[in-house]
């Protein structure tokens, strides 16, 4: 499967994605020279020919030039693309790992004979927090179209907790996370914002560019009502909630050790007004 | 003045267009390229010349109109957060009609001039700082490549400190945030529509080609007003 060995042979670097046996898209189910073929007429085969066979490789080759013999190496996709982003400051890397992972996650997002609509739990969610599929294909559009510049656009899942590190819900419950629409410029991807990405649909000019000009907005309901893969898009969704239900538990475990130490306050001295001994116990710590 | 924008509006009523005269907001309009789309070739393919002359600048210019527009009608209302709001709209529409409108006269066909390097002082300039035309090509082609994702790579003089520099810009940025000394002489855009149809992916052949049809004229003119 050339789409696999160009990430793995290349290099150790592995996609949380590619290796999971749920996620049918493209790259997956489908053998180089075919795949080419297997979006049109929606996609050409000169797009994918392009785009994967061009932009998407040059990419991969670029980041194993790039980490070969440095600390990055050797690290998983996501670990390269969370160190390199640091925080904001963004290093040399991270152009790179991003686009391959944001470009796997494309591909994978997409099939032949695609569009329809969401069923089951991801339709309710969508139903809930769009109001309804078109709320969600409008907010879709939209994020796509006024991505200016360089770009993608998302439909993530969105745990509900404040942008600090140690913040933490006390008391989490599924209603809390949502589905979200956003949109990020260049190689900027969700995974930086600790988002959930379900959904992905590539707005640099190189991705629609041979077949629609400069006519974005057809590109996108072209996405949309013929390739996009909603399975796909709920295998990610069940992948994500499991997620987001580990990391909580793992939270709860934390604080429940973190209970056992916690002093109570009547048992506190360390305020004046304490037994004498204490007293010279704090003398003596000088 | 209102003649003349009524003869060449396209997209205003007349009506908002005479009550815009009244409150004088001036509106654009798509400029002619001195040259014909395939004069260009084989450098810049007429393709792409017309996609992006008649589809990409002209979007940028109706849709700077629109913002430009909205924002005068915040202003008499006093209505701040809608001013404000409309700040990134104008940077990305407004940019990209003067970036736009430098680029195509920048650019000329062969017979015409294009590619001919500049005598005189900004010749003289550029080889004093950067030693050689080939070397300011080479420096401007590799941050031209370097660019991530979309944007402008610029030859310019710093009118203060009467000193060539090359910089580059993102999206549709003006050279002015880069610094408000900075007076473009050249600009290449960058954006994978100035060559994808014809180049693809290999930004760098196009960077190489283009030289063949940058007009030196004009950025010698530019360069003579700010450094006499």
């Amino acid at each position: 499967m050339v789409m696999v060995a160009a990430t793995t042979t290349a290099s150790h670097l592995t996609s949380t994605f590619l290796s999971t046996p749920d996620f049918c898209g493209l790259s997956r189910s489908l053998q180089w020279p075919h795949m080419q073929h297997a979006l049109e007429p929606h996609m050409s085969k000169e797009t994918l020919e392009y785009h994967w066979g061009k932009h998407h490789r040059a990419y991969v080759d670029n980041l194993n030039k790039q980490i070969e013999g440095t600390e990055l190496d050797g690290m998983s996709l996501e670990s390269i693309i969370s160190a390199s982003y640091n925080k904001g400051d963004i290093l040399p890397a991270f152009n790179n790992a991003a686009q391959i992972w944001n470009h796997e996650f494309f591909w994978e997002s997409m099939k032949p004979d695609g569009g329809g609509k969401p069923t089951g739990e991801l339709l309710e969610l969508i139903n809930r927090d769009f109001g309804s599929f078109e709320g969600l294909i409008n907010k879709f559009k939209s994020a796509a179209t006024t991505q200016f510049g360089s770009g993608w656009a998302w439909l993530v899942y969105k745990e509900h907790k404040l942008d600090v590190p140690n913040a933490r819900n006390p008391r989490p419950s599924e209603e809390d996370n949502k589905l979200v629409v956003v949109k990020s410029p260049n190689a900027v991807n969700p995974l930086v914002w600790e988002y959930h990405p379900l959904l992905t649909l590539d707005v640099w000019e190189h991705a629609y560019y041979l077949d629609f000009e400069n006519r974005r907005p057809d590109y996108i309901l072209t996405f949309l009502d013929k390739l996009v893969s909603w399975e796909t898009v709920s295998s990610r969704l069940e992948a994500a909630k499991v997620r987001v239900a580990e990391s909580e538990k793992e939270m709860a475990e934390i604080d429940a050790d973190e209970d056992l130490d916690t002093i109570e306050p009547e048992d506190t001295d360390m305020y004046f007004g304490s037994e004498a001994e204490d007293a010279e116990d704090f003398l003596d710590d000088e | 003045m209102a003649l003349r924008t009524l003869v060449s509006g396209k997209t205003l009523g007349a009506l908002s267009r005479f009550q815009q005269q009244i409150r004088g907001l001036q509106t654009f309009t798509l400029p002619d390229l001195a040259y014909d789309y395939g004069a260009l070739e084989p450098a810049i393919s007429g393709e792409i010349m017309q996609l992006h002359h008649q589809k990409h600048h002209q979007t940028y210019i109706t849709n700077y109109n629109k913002a430009l527009e909205q924002l005068d009608d915040a202003i008499a209302k006093g209505d701040a957060s809608t001013a404000v709001k409309l700040q990134s709209a104008i940077k990305f529409n407004g940019g990209g009609h003067v970036n736009h409108s430098i680029f195509w006269k920048n650019l000329a066909p062969t017979h015409e001039g294009g590619g001919e390097p500049p005598h005189g002082s900004l010749g003289w300039a550029i080889d004093q700082h950067f030693g050689s035309m080939e070397k300011l090509i080479a420096k401007m082609n590799t941050e031209g490549a370097a660019v991530q994702g979309s944007g402008w790579v610029w030859l310019a003089v710093d009118k203060e400190l009467k000193r060539l520099v090359i910089e580059t810009t993102a999206n549709q940025d003006p050279l002015v945030t880069k610094g408000a000394s900075l007076v473009p002489l050249i600009g290449i855009d960058v954006w994978e529509h100035a060559y994808y149809l014809q180049y693809k992916n290999v930004r760098p052949d196009y960077l190489k080609n283009i030289w063949k049809v940058i007009n030196w004229k004009y950025a010698s003119e530019v360069y003579k007003k700010e450094c006499p």
